[in-house]
């Protein structure tokens, strides 16, 4: 067990030079030139010189990744070269990332915790029309392309619709960013939640379902419990327990959503300046948010499975 | 077959199949070609799925889009299936370094959230491999290397790689945990004593017995693959347009160029509408093998 947690901190640090390198040399090498992509290919071959130096460029690869990491440690990932000329990375993402994490959250608390009502019910309810009703919504939240749901949503409920000369909606604003508690964020929440939605649901049916099939079910049964504190104090803290391994991938699956969402409804948040820095070759903002993302990823799940196995005792791992 | 779902999916899995086969054949118009004297129609006789915005007949985008899916799905899978059951069996088997080396493999791709990391690719990678393949054919003369860049379709075999990277990884993982349980039974032990090679082992005995989750993972995995050709083409780091993917086709009508579009309801509608019955059909199959390997699951 000790073991286990040893090797695995062991490993974390070789992952994380590993996952740093990788970033580091795609991204300062995959896109071309850096300084082409600040200044424009038709510049003054000395001013390219300059701006060369000044960055470091013009030093050795191991020197720069060095720099690179070392000034990534103390929260500086380099600048913006053509949008946001200038700007620190860190400062950018530091002004979005509150909105993603806020939408996020928001996608999060509506859709975990309906996903683990309705994958129980479904359990409990097995083979009858709610079980059937609740199959069909994970697999709509797992098949609908949100790439087309979100026109087609958006259409639905945030324009106005003239049946004869009777005019219908609109029942949301269209997107944009009003804080939490503004109907704006019903419809980006509601799109980033559903797959979150889905896969809980899923997880929790399965997990339900087997754990209902043990002997202790029986047992506790047989003493003459109740079925609801069969359900809750048996059943359900031992099926809910393997979900904690979901988490990580659920998160990850949610920031990656950031970013179709944030861009389809002109959400000012981390997700939309990733897409922008996409497209505009911003290579320091796409590497600070690859690293950041994979560190932040890699630690998590981390945590997660040392976790796993303190909040449940049977697990051994070798 | 009870399951009509699994049965309805493999009816529209098959079509589709056929579709992307046959586009030069279906397809009434060329793809590419604008009618500025015909844009934004409704459907009608002429066009029966109507026309987008340059005019384009939006039937033949569709069934080219298929095209597009299901050449990323088999190309995908193919390479994620072939690394994913070699490397996982193989892990599994030998255990050892081998297992150690690459698990870590799998551990160090898992670090990297998938569609970020395709994104990353996207973003680093394959702007200078492109070029370099282009003016590699052209110092070269590689006609047809020269003619694959500008196609569009080298962008996409970039995303390919990084799809596959990140398929047979999870698969390998999946593969491995079953080899490990098999790996102690009987039957293994008693082909290992009569002298059965290890690759017929590996390949005739132990495969075979752990293919049921593997076929379940797969078939649920294609529709994710669907998924993500269709949202990496919207992104604009797929496929290229004018080649139409139906993520190209929801981007120009939708996404990235909005627009007003309450009197064109089919250009979003449709693409959304085939896209969503494709990556349904997957995942219909996908529950009905689950249902029919793993019966006590559901």
């Amino acid at each position: 067990m000790l073991a286990y947690i040893v090797r695995r901190l062991l490993w974390l640090p070789v992952l994380l030079i590993l996952i740093s390198l990788l970033t580091f040399a795609l991204g300062l090498y995959g896109p071309g030139d850096p300084v082409q992509v600040m200044l424009g290919l038709h510049t003054n071959p000395q001013i390219v010189e300059q701006v060369r130096k000044e960055y470091g460029f013009d030093k050795p690869f191991p020197v720069q990744y060095w720099n690179y990491v070392t000034n990534a440690l103390q929260g500086n990932f380099g600048y913006s070269l053509v949008k946001y000329q200038g700007q620190r990375v860190s400062d950018l993402i530091a002004k979005r990332l509150p909105i993603t994490l806020q939408l996020n959250l928001v996608a999060v608390l509506w859709s975990v915790p309906l996903g683990i009502a309705l994958g129980i019910l479904a359990a409990l309810r097995r083979k009858t029309w709610l079980d059937v009703f609740v199959r069909a919504v994970v697999i709509l939240g797992i098949s609908l392309p949100v790439i087309g749901l979100m026109p087609v949503l958006d259409f639905a409920l945030s324009r106005k619709h003239e049946i004869g000369a009777l005019g219908i909606g609109p029942f949301l604003p269209p997107g944009g960013w009003q804080g939490v508690f503004a109907p704006h964020i019903i419809q980006p929440a509601f799109i980033l939640g559903l797959g979150a939605l889905a896969v809980f649901t899923r997880q929790t049916r399965a997990a339900m379902l087997e754990v209902m099939n043990a002997d202790y079910i029986r047992t506790a049964r047989a003493k003459g419990l109740k079925e609801w504190m069969v359900i809750t104090r048996h059943a359900m803290r031992n099926a809910l327990i393997p979900l904690i391994t979901i988490i990580g991938f659920t998160l990850a699956g949610l920031f990656a959503g950031s970013f179709l969402v944030e861009q389809f409804y002109g959400i000012p948040g981390a997700g939309a300046l990733a897409y922008d820095a996409l497209l505009s070759k911003e290579y320091y903002i796409i590497m600070a948010f690859t690293l950041i993302a994979a560190v932040v990823y890699v630690i998590f799940n981390l945590i997660i499975d040392i976790a796993y196995v303190f909040v449940d005792p049977r697990i051994r791992y070798k | 077959m009870r399951n009509k779902p699994a049965l309805i999916g493999s009816v529209i899995i098959l079509v589709l199949v056929l579709v992307a086969v046959l586009a030069p054949v279906l397809a009434p118009y060329d793809f590419a070609k604008t009618d500025l004297n015909n844009v934004e129609k409704p459907p009608s006789a002429a066009h029966w799925f109507g026309t987008d915005q340059l005019g384009r007949d939006m039937l033949s985008r569709l069934i080219y889009g298929a095209r597009s899916v299901v050449f990323v799905i088999v190309v995908v899978s193919t390479i994620s299936l072939t690394l994913g059951l070699t490397l996982g069996a193989l892990a599994g088997y030998f255990g050892g370094w081998v297992d150690t080396l690459i698990s870590r493999i799998i551990d160090f791709l898992f670090a990297f959230p998938d569609l970020l990391f395709i994104f990353f690719i996207a973003a680093t990678i394959k702007p200078g491999l492109v070029n370099s393949l282009k003016s590699f054919g052209q110092t070269n003369n590689i006609q047809w290397l020269v003619d694959f860049v500008r196609s569009g379709y080298a962008d996409y075999l970039v995303v390919m790689i990084a799809l596959s990277v990140l398929g047979w990884a999870g698969l390998a993982r999946l593969v491995r945990g079953q080899i490990l349980s098999l790996r102690e039974k009987d039957f293994v032990l008693s082909a290992q004593a009569v002298g059965v090679p290890t690759r017929k082992i590996i390949f005739r005995y132990l495969i075979p017995n752990a293919l049921a989750p593997i076929l379940v993972a797969i078939s649920m995995g294609l529709g994710g693959i669907a998924l993500s050709e269709g949202i990496l083409a919207y992104l604009g780091i797929g496929l290229q347009p004018p080649n139409p993917s139906w993520g190209i086709i929801l981007a120009d009508n939708a996404g990235r160029y909005w627009r007003e579009w309450p009197e064109m309801l089919w250009l979003v509608f449709l693409p959304f509408v085939v896209m969503a019955s494709v990556v349904f059909a997957f995942n219909f199959v996908g529950d009905g093998l689950n249902e029919a390997l793993n019966p006590e699951l559901q």
